[in-house]
């Protein structure tokens, strides 16, 4: 054994090189970003503090605040969306996987399902602005140019590219289920829709809070494929705004609206409570719920 | 959760040989039906390349043929786009990128595992917390200290920034992975009077699936991420694959071929790693991610 001064000396020379280029390019930006909210940094006397004033432009100021509920609104919708679409085609799909039928075959399917995923939002944009064209005949009405369609239609375009994580994470849970309990209940006579449903299901059902939390900080981190493709101030009528492109435009500036870094450290704060928030209640109702089966 | 294994075992291979069955029949069905539906449009777009412009307006859905086979749009690619450039900077910017967080990552795992103290565990989480981490947030800042180092600008500094991404989901695979190797071998290591760094070299070999799942997990989100070359890396010589095609997307919105062209250039080689190595990449995702 190693004595415990040897122990903590040892740890901290194999952990610092990962800690501190995690501390310093991930954890601290995210702190200095919540200090800068509450300053005035661009005046001509260096940095001023301001306490709260930066968020009272946010919350009172009439075109921000009405484009941030407005961004933050339509951030919930494609939240829901991905949820409501991603996982039961995530279940299907991986419950036909590993139904047992497919023998050879389900590595190949596997991957080829999986491979949207990996795609650059640049080209699922691109392909699937192509293919909704009307001048390709397919769709006769404008999916993307319409307020009411807009959101919905973005929304299901990334839940293409992205259906492939809800589908592994269910499928890695189902092969975990131990056989002997499906050998079990095929010999009390148990057809393959009552296994799945009496015994697999209920073994793998952690997976869908793991899977809601993991999109909702996903989704709320969103950006790429609105900006790919409908740019900084997406329309139309920023009816397809949401809080990554929203942020984006405070501090990196768009037409009609100067950069503005204090306002825009203010909206991150926000975002980030946002996401803190719920992934925090999420992990405390779970803490709760495992202690309460192990009484 | 326990580690799934990803590798199809003999007795479920033997049913190949089993009669087909409605049941087998409905769910290759379905799932070609789910194939055609995820890389339908991706076939769409490699075919389309190949193209001249009428064909892809007249017969999207048609496959090539003499009359209407063209390879222009790749000619005008590498002519007009920024293409080697854009390529030699990805290359260098993920392969570094994975390179440091594997060495940076199976370090600290391997000490979180092995120095048993109250600390290494709160280390422990401390990097679980930060695969929650939304480092978009962080970008204010992360602007001016790449102002401030002169690093604004630069291949480094998307470097640093995906390295400190990747790091808390990696470090949090490979203590997944360090947890497996028996004691006494390091304990026998040890015995025979090899330093720590001895010792870590000796274990190493027994976590391999988990560096290959760690490079796979890293690969992806850095090299299609759009945020940060856009931010931290935008001009034309410091372009990312992904930044230079969605640049010129916009650039080029009416020369299908070309656009075609490109979006194929960028997606194919990483369609093609993923394909070799998605065994890794999805036994990495699961288990990194069930903590």
């Amino acid at each position: 054994m190693i004595s415990p001064a040897a122990a903590y000396r040892n740890l901290l020379l194999f952990v610092l090189p990962a800690l501190a280029v995690y501390l310093v390019f991930a954890v601290l930006p995210l702190a200095t970003s919540i200090v800068m909210s509450f300053f005035q940094t661009n005046g001509a006397s260096g940095d001023v503090f301001v306490g709260f004033a930066n968020y009272e432009r946010l919350f009172t100021h009439p075109t921000i605040s009405a484009r941030f509920w407005n961004a933050l609104l339509n951030n919930m919708q494609y939240f829901a969306i991905h949820l409501i679409v991603e996982v039961p085609m995530g279940l299907l799909l991986a419950a036909l996987l590993t139904s047992g039928k497919l023998a050879r075959s389900e590595g190949i399917y596997r991957t080829l399902l999986f491979i949207p995923a990996t795609l650059s939002v640049v080209i699922v944009g691109f392909v699937w602005r192509l293919i909704i064209n009307p001048l390709w005949g397919l769709v006769g009405f404008p999916l993307l140019g319409t307020e009411s369609t807009a959101l919905t239609t973005i929304s299901l375009m990334s839940v293409w590219q992205y259906f492939g994580i809800p589908m592994v994470f269910l499928y890695s849970a189902l092969l975990a289920v131990p056989n002997e309990l499906v050998e079990a209940a095929n010999i009390d006579g148990a057809g393959g829709w009552t296994t799945f449903w009496k015994i697999k299901f209920p073994l793998i059902a952690p997976q869908f809070g793991l899977i809601a939390i993991l999109t909702y900080i996903w989704t709320f981190n969103g950006f790429d494929l609105v900006f790919a493709l409908n740019g900084s101030a997406p329309g139309p009528n920023y009816s397809t705004d949401i809080l990554g492109t929203y942020f984006y435009r405070t501090f990196f500036g768009s037409s009609g609206q100067l950069a503005d870094l204090d306002l825009g450290s203010a909206v991150a704060t926000v975002i980030f409570l946002t996401v803190l928030l719920v992934t925090a209640a999420y992990f405390w109702l779970i803490q709760r719920r495992l202690k309460s089966y192990s009484v | 959760m326990s580690a799934p294994d990803l590798t199809i075992p003999a007795a479920r291979r033997r049913q190949d040989r089993e009669p087909w069955t409605v049941e087998r029949i409905i769910v290759h069905a379905l799932l070609i039906v789910f194939v055609l539906l995820a890389i339908g449009p991706v076939l769409i777009v490699i075919i389309n390349s190949m193209k001249t412009t009428p064909a892809i307006f007249g017969g999207p859905f048609d496959l090539p043929t003499a009359k209407t086979f063209s390879l222009e749009g790749y000619k005008r690619v590498f002519t007009r786009g920024n293409f080697i450039v854009n390529y030699r900077n990805s290359l260098a910017v993920t392969v570094t990128t994975i390179v440091l967080t594997v060495v940076l990552s199976t370090l600290a795992a391997f000490a979180v595992v092995e120095y048993r103290v109250r600390f290494a565990s709160l280390l422990g989480g401390l990097f679980v917390l930060g695969i929650m981490l939304p480092i978009r947030l962080g970008t204010i800042p992360l602007i001016q200290m790449m102002l401030a180092w002169r690093l604004m600008d630069t291949l480094a500094a998307l470097i640093l920034v995906y390295t400190a991404m990747s790091i808390p989901i990696a470090v949090t695979l490979m203590v997944t992975y360090f947890r497996t190797v028996p004691t006494d071998l390091k304990e026998a290591a040890r015995m025979d009077g090899a330093s720590e760094l001895c010792t870590f070299w000796i274990v190493l070999p027994l976590v391999r699936p988990g560096l290959a799942a760690v490079a796979a997990l890293t690969m992806l989100p850095v090299w299609n991420d759009l945020w940060f070359p856009l931010i931290l890396a935008p001009s034309r010589q410091n372009q990312t694959v992904t930044l230079g095609v969605q640049q010129f997307v916009g650039q080029f919105m009416n020369d299908y071929p070309a656009l075609l062209a490109a979006l194929t250039l960028g997606a194919v080689p990483l369609v093609l790693l993923f394909t070799l190595f998605s065994r890794q990449f999805i036994s990495g995702l699961s288990k990194g991610y069930s903590k």
